[in-house]
């Protein structure tokens, strides 16, 4: 894995980041999950009018509060401290998944411990070794418009994106696009398919380091990282 | 009912092997006064219904690493390292319920519902027998209500006759759980005279509370 990331400069986690923040839409509500899903927000422009969402109960997520200024009564899903930006509003956890499950959020961004090449991601549970539990995840992937997994294409050199979970499923939906820093995939009726691949990345590199099946119609383009939204 | 109780009274009033339903998200929101007197206790068996496991010292934490807790019914346990010790030796016993089904559950127990009909947790591990209910074409799963003996409950601010409102993201499941205990006990922060707190900005109303954590004179 190192010798394909040694064609790129970037920290493979801010590739994954910079080309999942491409997808986000104008005055969209938008929901970050823990980890590389966060780091999104640092690719956007405050002048879209993105409100993000945090599943305990707040609209118009904002940056961290300045020096001394951080308050337990206003953090985010992860129990980081946050402030809030202008128009943001607080929402009890009812509401909150009201939002999520009733169709009103436009885009989750979520990690994943895998995803197969039928789109069903698991992120909750590894039996036997580690049990987080699902938090909001089932209820994001379920709800939300549009579901992007961003991870990191592999962990301890073996693929993540599998031709079949194995580990237990968060939803029988199929997410919409997988991010990965070796490339960009979507899950259709008719198996995975590879649309682009990282900065310096060829397909065949994305597939050998990928256990599922992948399709590949015609020339398949590098990600466009330099493209402003 | 007196509603001004010593944090003593509260505790003594919680018995061993009671359903307490906890207020918080990671600990924020979380009436943290009455769970350190609650774990310092030595109270046994109890179900606790909270959101997430939170962090050994925060949230329900104190409670777990003091063991006064055998059932865990919520959605996150993964920061909690006690937690997973304790269900790996098979002494807690942990029931996971996905959030937005959890607080919904919730929600239904305070509001007379007989359940909740999600389409969350369907085709996975969480739906193994349970009944799902075909509704206009589309498919959901039964999510039965989730009620309790005790609600403990968080408040920013607090009036005279009870009424309480809540800060920003410590919000979270306090107006929800405000409904579904049978004995509502609320920590607020402050303690102010009716009116202070305009009745628009009441977001539990008073007559539900039944107990109010006195403040030292």
């Amino acid at each position: 894995m190192k010798d394909i990331l040694d064609f790129t400069e970037m920290d493979p986690k801010e590739i994954i980041a910079r080309r999942v923040s491409l997808e986000i839409r104008p005055k969209s509500l938008v929901n970050l999950g823990i980890g590389i899903p966060t780091l999104v927000s640092d690719h956007l422009d405050e002048s879209m009018g993105v409100f993000f969402q945090s599943e305990n109960g707040v609209v118009g997520l904002g940056h961290r509060p300045p020096e001394g200024m951080t308050d337990r009564h206003l953090t985010d899903a992860g129990g980081t401290t946050v402030s809030a930006v202008p128009g943001a509003s607080i929402i009890d956890s009812a509401f909150s998944f009201g939002l999520i499950r009733g169709g009103h959020l436009d885009l989750t961004v979520l990690g994943g411990l895998q995803v197969d090449a039928r789109g069903h991601l698991a992120n909750w549970m590894i039996p036997g070794e580690f049990v987080p539990g699902m938090g909001g995840a089932m209820d994001l992937v379920t709800g939300a418009r549009k579901v992007i997994v961003a991870m990191m294409h592999t962990a301890k050199g073996r693929s993540k994106i599998v031709p079949a979970c194995d580990l237990p499923v968060t939803s029988q939906r199929r997410v919409d696009l997988i991010v990965t820093e070796l490339g960009v995939m979507q899950p259709r009726d008719d198996g995975l398919h590879l649309l682009e691949t990282g900065p310096g990345v060829t397909v065949e590199q994305v597939q050998a380091a990928t256990t599922a099946e992948l399709i590949v119609t015609g020339t398949v383009p590098e990600m466009d990282l330099s493209r402003t939204i | 009912m007196q509603l001004a109780i010593s944090i003593e009274e509260a505790v003594e009033m919680i018995p061993d092997g009671a359903r307490v339903m906890l207020s918080g998200f990671m600990g924020v929101g979380t009436p943290d006064t009455l769970v350190r007197a609650l774990a310092a206790s030595g109270k046994k068996d109890l179900t606790m219904i909270v959101n997430d496991a939170a962090r050994p010292h925060t949230g329900v934490g104190p409670l777990v690493r003091a063991r006064c807790v055998r059932k865990f019914i919520g959605s996150h346990i993964g920061l909690n390292p006690d937690v997973q010790d304790q269900m790996r030796e098979g002494s807690l016993e942990v029931e996971l319920v996905p959030q937005g089904t959890f607080v919904e559950r919730v929600r239904a127990a305070g509001v007379g519902l007989g359940g909740v009909l999600t389409p969350t947790g369907l085709g996975t591990r969480i739906a193994e027998g349970k009944q799902t209910v075909e509704v206009e074409g589309r498919t959901y799963l039964l999510e039965p209500p989730l009620r309790a003996d005790f609600a403990l409950i968080a408040a920013r601010t607090c009036d005279y006759v009870g009424n309480l409102s809540y800060m920003l993201s410590a919000t979270n499941f306090n107006p929800i759980m405000a409904l579904a205990g049978d004995v509502v006990i609320a920590e607020p922060e402050e303690i102010v005279p009716v009116g202070v707190i305009p009745p628009d900005a009441v977001k539990t109303p008073g007559i539900i509370v039944d107990h109010v954590i006195k403040r030292a004179s």
